[in-house]
C-alpha cells in the first residue's frame, strides 16, 4: 500500500513537473507594459522611416539641379 | 522600371507594413512552446533581414547579367549598391541571430553549421566588394565584378540555403529540426510574418535605390 501511494505520489509530481505551464508575457501584458516596448520601436521606426523620406527628399532635389 | 524608383507609394506601402508588424508582431499571440518563449517573436524581425539580403543580392545578379549583355555602366552601379545594401541586412540578419542564439541554443557562436556556412558566405561579398576595389579601370572592374557576382550568388545559396539542411543544426529547417512554418508557426504568425518580409523587402531596395541615385550623381560629377 505504501509502495503503491508513493509511487503514485511520484507520478503525480512527474504530471505536476510537466504540466508547469510555460513562462510568457502575459503578466506584463496584462499590466499593459508591452504597450511601452512597442511604442520605444515604433517611435524608433518612425524615426528612420522620416530619416529615409527626408533623405530621398533632398536627393531629389540635388537631382532636379542636376 | 526606373521609373519606379522615384514614386513613394511603395515606400509607404512599406513602412506602414513594418509598423503593423510592430505592434501585431508584440501584440498577438504566439504559439507557447519551451525554451522560445517569447522569442518566437524574432521570427517578425529576424528572418526578414535575411529574405531583404537575399531579394537585394538577387536583384544585384539580373543587373549584372544585365550589365554584361548591355555594357552599360549604370547597370554597374545598380549591382555594386544592391550587394552594399545586401551586406548591411546581412549583418543585420548575423548579429540578431547571434542574440537569439545566445538566449535559446546558450551561446552567441555555437559553431552551427548555419552559422559558419553564414560566416563564409558574409566572407565571400567581402571579397566582392574587395575585388571591386582593387581594380582600377572601370570596365574591367565591372565586367570582372559582374562574372563574380553572377558566381557569389548561387554559392551563397547553397552555403545558407541547402548545406545546413544535409546535415544536423540547432536552427529551424535543418537537418533532424522541422522548420518553423512546419510545426511552430501558426497562421496568426503567417499573417505578420508575411507582411513583415514584403515590407523589410522593400525597405532594402528602397535604401538600395538611394544609394544608386547618388552613385549616379556622384559619377556625373566625376566623369566631367
Amino acid at each position: 500500500m505504501k509502495k503503491l501511494v508513493s509511487l503514485a505520489l511520484l507520478l503525480f509530481c512527474f504530471v505536476c513537473v510537466h504540466a508547469q505551464p510555460v513562462d510568457m508575457a502575459d503578466q506584463l501584458r496584462s499590466s499593459g507594459k508591452i504597450y511601452v516596448v512597442i511604442g520605444t520601436i515604433a517611435i524608433v521606426f518612425a524615426g528612420l522611416a522620416v530619416y529615409l523620406f527626408s533623405i530621398d527628399r533632398r536627393l531629389k532635389k540635388v537631382e532636379r539641379e542636376d | 522600371m526606373m521609373k519606379f524608383i522615384y514614386q513613394s507609394w511603395w515606400k509607404i506601402a512599406a513602412v506602414l507594413l513594418i509598423f503593423y508588424t510592430i505592434i501585431a508582431g508584440l501584440l498577438l499571440p504566439v504559439p507557447v512552446l519551451p525554451i522560445l518563449h517569447e522569442t518566437i517573436r524574432n521570427v517578425y524581425f529576424h528572418v526578414p533581414m535575411w529574405m531583404a539580403m537575399f531579394v537585394v543580392f538577387g536583384i544585384s545578379v539580373v543587373y549584372s547579367i544585365k550589365y554584361l549583355s548591355s555594357g552599360k555602366e549604370q547597370d554597374d552601379l545598380v549591382a555594386i549598391e544592391c550587394v552594399n545594401t545586401g551586406v548591411v541586412f546581412y549583418i543585420l540578419g548575423l548579429l540578431s541571430g547571434m542574440l537569439w542564439a545566445r538566449f535559446t541554443w546558450g551561446e552567441f557562436w555555437s559553431n552551427d553549421p548555419k552559422q559558419n556556412s553564414a560566416a563564409i558566405a558574409f566572407l565571400l561579398y567581402c571579397a566582392y566588394l574587395v575585388l571591386r576595389n582593387s581594380i582600377d579601370e572601370e570596365q574591367k572592374r565591372a565586367r570582372i565584378s559582374a562574372i563574380y557576382n553572377i558566381f557569389a550568388f548561387p554559392v551563397m545559396v547553397v552555403l545558407l540555403f541547402i548545406l545546413p539542411r544535409m546535415t544536423d543544426s540547432l536552427h529551424p529547417g535543418n537537418g533532424g529540426n522541422p522548420a518553423f512554418g512546419k510545426y511552430d508557426m501558426d497562421n496568426t504568425m503567417r499573417a505578420v510574418f508575411y507582411p513583415a518580409c514584403i515590407g523589410w523587402i522593400f525597405i532594402a531596395i528602397w535604401i538600395a535605390t538611394l544609394r544608386y541615385r547618388i552613385r549616379l550623381i556622384e559619377n556625373k560629377k566625376l566623369s566631367l
